[in-house]
């Protein structure tokens, strides 16, 4: 029996604003336990929520990215229910009535360009965290810090448009982009930055009436919701082929054995009642205010790409130039003046390279070699001035201080090599040393030119400019110059 | 009865509270006098629309700054039930197991 | 004159300390010498005293400059609002011995206006009571007669402000709990405006109907505390962002003000000395210059109806919290999670709480909700547009705060209804968002404090308190403080 698969992806991002959804303790991450905790976040008697509006803009910032429809009042409610990591037993959410509906997120797969429709954005607290119970003296316990509870999370719902786990994982993909893009969450999913959980559903291939769903959480990395949604649809299926239900659960995934756990849970326990938030008045977002955050935004990472594809580039240099806004800006600016492709090529390994040894952002890139410096130094490589190995030699000094090329070159006391007038002694030298390439060359076998012009190199110290070493040694060897 | 022993029982479980199984029916007979008088309501013409909000419109939202209100961990915990280097303490939490 | 300042209004006793006439600490000092003295054993309107808080308390309000408009001025304080000096129980187990590391708004403006809290007083548990009878730490008694209740939830600072304790007090109102407390005591008893008065410290009850109310024995007291304490408050996104309304001219007279008279509301049900309180309130105004207008209103039973599913919905959520986890009582063996939320809470909170969560939880319940907490806030829109519709040929309603004097204490505590229909004439206020406010009328043939109730449009209080002002001087312009009833010790 042949199935389809159905999955609908629910998405979490956590905000890096610099206070809470609702107080004005710090957001961050890591410090010691209960330690950024306020009587609103920790759900004390009498402590009443007040929405960040910073955490509203960058939803409007995201809506308004993914081209969904931005509700003018929106209404936060409150979602009850039980446990040790919700100070207040009741999460502040949107339910009826989100901030954003609709919009899509632009993927390219496979060369392909894919739009993913979206449900839904709405703004909400995150909880507590909690631990695995350990032990205490003779007891078994478990932790709570409520250092997290409280900080602004964006939830993202798509419509059940994915039909395979590569999918999936390239609307994460994507999706971690764009708000790292955006500035709004730093979506580092080991972090818990950006989370994701997926409803999943099988039907017989042909048919159109959707399955039975589950829900699968705990999928901590895009890696992990490839594996855990292709885990999910076999046991669906299997179980079907073996005439078995699907029964409605949620499940956890466990990404170190690979393996899916039904969660247990009561009847009941899924009854939230939702009901508005008496303590907090209707979200009322103006034109003026959606407009100041339109143009807020930068230009998007799909326009990017679609800009460094009209300059001639592949797909894939498209992609990964695309992958932060100051890389593919600086990258636009190298560019400008440049050999797109060479200008690619060199940002995609070198600079890459760099910035992943050293820990930079490409911001810290631009402070250290700005634009117009590297555009120099891959004009020379490219009219041929600056040999390979020495422009690799400059390029290193770059990264480490200050510095024009042709400064870097005295300051290190580098000659580059390229006139006959040096480089003809060293030609001299070579053909004398090694006769037997030299005849070779000479009696047709043209590849050996090559090893010639390796000599010479090496003899120069890796600084004449091998154009003109090969030029040179073709004359002298047609030519049957002297020391022949 | 309008509430009748499941209804209670369901609504016990949902609040966290534990009745005595002696008591059930008599709560069931005390919120069913509640529910019964306020089935009142049904005599007023009420429409459909939304209701209104009661929370005054226009207030300003927060600005997004840090430390007005932040708690030290000893003031943090100083009320816990049980707290242990700097964390609140539970009995243990059992991942697949709503508590 | 020092060894009578508890009986001086706030106004009299801040210019005192003022003026150096006599010490913050004298000031407070002496509700506890005197009337406490007499009183507090049978009454019990205190459940927590502190010395040495109210000392520290004295001396604070001196270093806040000394020229507080509250300043030395001793204020009894309802333990459902957060104090870091006193700890704050809400009259619950579930709270015992909890000391909130933060004070509400409304108490750091009062200590900024120079006050100093001097108790904290004693509570229906949660604010879900009207008698004061349903506290954890035992009744609060009528000082006017010790075998009826002093009304509730804000039995403990109603009671403290009639016997002289201090001559300000806080509650909180969510369905009548400042004003039919304070008709029962013989005191003025205010409910703000929704969104006047910061809730954040008050410990939630019903949200969108709670707001913190004042106690005191004089109007012009009144007037006084409101001018300190509302206005808007940036860690309570439900207060109003435009300026409260200036209650200064509150000695202003009624001349030209029109009055609703909605006499179906009191036909039966209603005792016969209440509505004589009614028709001599009537009469001084009508003295003073104002105009009684005769009107229809919707009956009290639907705003009942509507109040106790908005306000169980609003409190199943509100109470959540208290879980044994970060604060308060936490169960003697929780071996798993699940024992520790149900015995902490099944322990812990009272029958009556119970109830109401339960109520509550059902309304918002999977199926119910349309039914029960949607049609309430239907209902409730419909209740706050026919008060607006009233006040298009009115200043404000004069109606009864209380069907009944005070009842005897045990009198309605098995009957969970007749106690909720005792708030039948204050729930309506809360429903729509508008300003109450109890007006002592003097006693009854048994020496029993009789009220009124004053209601007004948003932001009426000004002239909530003129009419009030009008009555405490019996429709004559009169001194500055007419003498309070006190009660007599018998």
């Amino acid at each position: 029996m042949a199935y389809e698969g159905v999955i609908g992806l629910e998405c979490h991002i956590q905000l890096k604003t610099r206070s809470k959804m609702f107080c004005d303790c710090p957001a961050g991450f890591g410090a010691a336990p209960n330690t950024n905790v306020c009587p609103v976040c920790l759900g004390l008697p009498g402590a009443l929520p007040v929405a960040n509006r910073a955490a509203i803009d960058a939803a409007l910032e995201l809506g308004l990215a993914l081209g969904s429809t931005i509700r003018g009042r929106s209404v936060f409610a409150r979602k009850n229910y039980f446990y040790p990591d919700m100070p207040k037993n009741y999460q502040i959410t949107q339910y009826d009535q989100p901030l954003c509906e609709g919009g899509a997120l632009e993927v390219m797969l496979e060369g392909a360009a894919r739009r993913f429709e979206l449900t839904r954005i709405h703004v909400e607290e995150d909880t507590g965290k909690s631990f695995h119970p350990e032990r205490l003296g003779d007891r078994r316990i478990s932790r709570v810090d409520f250092n997290r509870a409280g900080v602004p999370l964006l939830e993202l719902v798509t419509q059940p448009v994915f039909r395979v786990p590569a999918e999936c994982a390239a609307f994460l993909t994507a999706l971690r982009r764009l708000v790292r893009w955006l500035e709004i969450s730093d979506g580092d999913m080991e972090k818990g930055q950006l989370r994701c959980d997926a409803n999943v559903s099988v039907h017989a291939a042909g048919t159109t009436a959707l399955g039975t769903k589950t829900e699968i959480k705990n999928l901590n990395s895009i890696r992990g919701v490839e594996r855990g949604v292709t885990a999910e649809l076999a046991r669906q299926q299997r179980t079907l082929d073996e005439g078995g239900r699907i029964e409605q659960a949620t499940l956890l995934y466990d990404a170190d054995h690979d393996r899916l756990a039904v969660m247990r849970s009561k009847e009941h326990a899924h009854d939230y009642r939702y009901f508005p938030e008496p303590d907090l008045p209707l979200l009322e977002v103006d034109a003026a205010w959606i407009e100041q955050a339109r143009s807020r935004l930068p230009v998007l990472p799909w326009a990017r790409e679609r800009e460094f594809v009209a300059l001639g580039l592949p797909w894939y240099d498209a992609a990964v130039l695309s992958e932060h806004a100051e890389l593919a800006e600086y990258a636009l600016e190298v560019m400008r003046g440049s050999g797109v492709k060479l200008a690619s090529n060199w940002l995609m390994t070198e600079v890459l390279r760099v910035l992943k040894e050293r820990d930079w952002t490409p911001a810290r890139w631009r402070a250290q070699v700005p634009a117009a410096r590297f555009r120099d130094l891959l004009a020379r490589v490219a009219d041929q001035s600056l040999p390979g190995p020495v422009a690799k030699q400059v390029f290193g000094w770059m990264c480490d201080g200050p510095g024009e090329v042709a400064e870097l070159l005295e300051r290190h006391g580098v000659r580059v090599q390229s006139s006959s007038a040096e480089l003809e002694p060293l030609v001299r030298a070579v053909l004398a040393e090694h006769p037997g390439p030299v005849a070779q060359y000479r009696a047709g076998k043209t590849a050996t030119l090559g090893f010639l012009v390796g000599q010479v190199m090496k003899k120069s110290g890796g600084q004449a400019v091998p154009q003109v070493v090969q030029t040179l040694l073709k004359r002298a060897l047609d030519d049957g110059s002297p020391g022949a | 009865m309008t509430i009748r022993r499941e209804d209670v029982e369901r609504i016990a479980e949902l609040a966290r509270l534990e009745i005595p199984e002696g008591r059930i029916e008599r709560v069931a007979a005390e919120l069913s006098a509640v529910l019964d008088f306020v089935g009142a309501l049904s005599r007023l013409e009420l429409g459909t629309e939304a209701p209104p909000r009661f929370a005054p419109a226009g207030a300003p939202l927060r600005a997004d700054e840090p430390n007005g209100r932040r708690l030290s961990n000893h003031d943090a915990l100083a009320m816990a039930p049980e707290a242990e280097e700097g964390f609140f303490i539970v009995p243990p939490i059992v991942e697949n197991l709503e508590p | 004159m020092s060894a009578e300042l508890w009986r001086r209004s706030a106004s009299a006793l801040a210019a005192a300390v003022r003026d150096g006439a006599a010490t913050a600490e004298a000031a407070v000092e002496s509700g506890w010498e005197g009337p406490a003295a007499v009183w507090e054993s049978t009454v019990h309107a205190v459940v927590h005293a502190d010395r040495g808080a109210r000392a520290a308390g004295a001396l604070a309000a001196g270093e806040t400059g000394g020229r507080g408009a509250l300043q030395g001025v001793p204020v009894i304080v309802k333990d459902n609002l957060c104090t870091l000096d006193y700890p704050t129980t809400c009259g619950s187990k579930i709270l015992a011995g909890y000391h909130p590391p933060y004070d509400a708004t409304v108490i750091r403006r009062l200590r900024a206006a120079g006050a100093v809290v001097t108790a904290k007083g004693n509570m229906d548990e949660f604010a879900m009571g009207s008698s004061t009878e349903f506290s954890a730490f035992g009744p609060t008694r009528n000082p006017y007669d010790p075998s009826r209740v002093p009304g509730g939830s804000s039995g403990g600072p109603a009671a403290a402000v009639a016997y002289g304790l201090a001559p300000l007090g806080l509650g909180s109102d969510t369905g009548g709990s400042v004003r039919q407390p304070a008709a029962f005591c013989g005191v003025y008893g205010l409910k703000p405006t929704y969104g006047r008065l910061s809730r954040y410290g008050l410990v939630a009850f019903g949200s969108s109907l709670d707001q913190v109310g004042i106690f005191a024995r004089h109007a012009g007291d009144v007037a006084l505390a409101y001018g300190v304490l509302a206005g808007n408050d940036r860690f309570d996104a439900t207060t109003r962002p435009d300026p409260a309304p200036d209650v200064s001219g509150w000695d202003d007279g009624v001349a030209g003000l029109r009055f609703g008279w909605p006499e179906n509301l009191w036909g039966a049900g209603v005792e016969a000395e209440v509505v004589d309180g009614l028709e001599a309130a009537a009469g001084w105004l009508e003295r003073a210059g104002a105009r009684r207008v005769p009107l229809q209103f919707l009956p009290g039973e639907y705003s009942v109806a509507t109040y106790y599913l908005v306000a169980t919905a609003e409190a199943s959520s509100n109470l959540a919290r208290f879980d044994g986890v970060r604060y308060g009582f936490r169960a003697a063996t929780t071996p798993d999670l699940r024992a520790l939320y149900t015995r902490t809470r099944s322990e812990g909170f009272g029958p009556e709480v119970q109830r109401r969560i339960l109520l509550g939880t059902y309304a918002l319940s999977a199926g119910y909700y349309d039914a029960y907490y949607l049609t309430a806030q239907r209902a409730r829109a419909r209740i706050r547009d026919e008060y607006r519709n009233a006040f298009r040929s009115c200043d404000c309603l004069l109606m009864p705060a209380s069907p009944t004097l005070p009842f005897r204490l045990g009198e309605k505590t098995d009957d969970p209804l007749a106690m909720y229909l005792s708030d039948i004439f204050t729930i309506g206020a809360n429903l729509a968002g508008i300003p109450g406010l109890s007006v002592p009328v003097g006693l009854s043939r048994d020496r029993l404090p009789r009220a009124v109730q004053l209601v007004g449009p948003e932001d009426g209080e000004p002239v909530l308190l003129r009419a009030a002002r009008a009555i405490e001087t019996r429709g004559a312009r009169a001194p500055q403080e007419p003498e309070f009833a006190w009660p007599t010790k018998g």
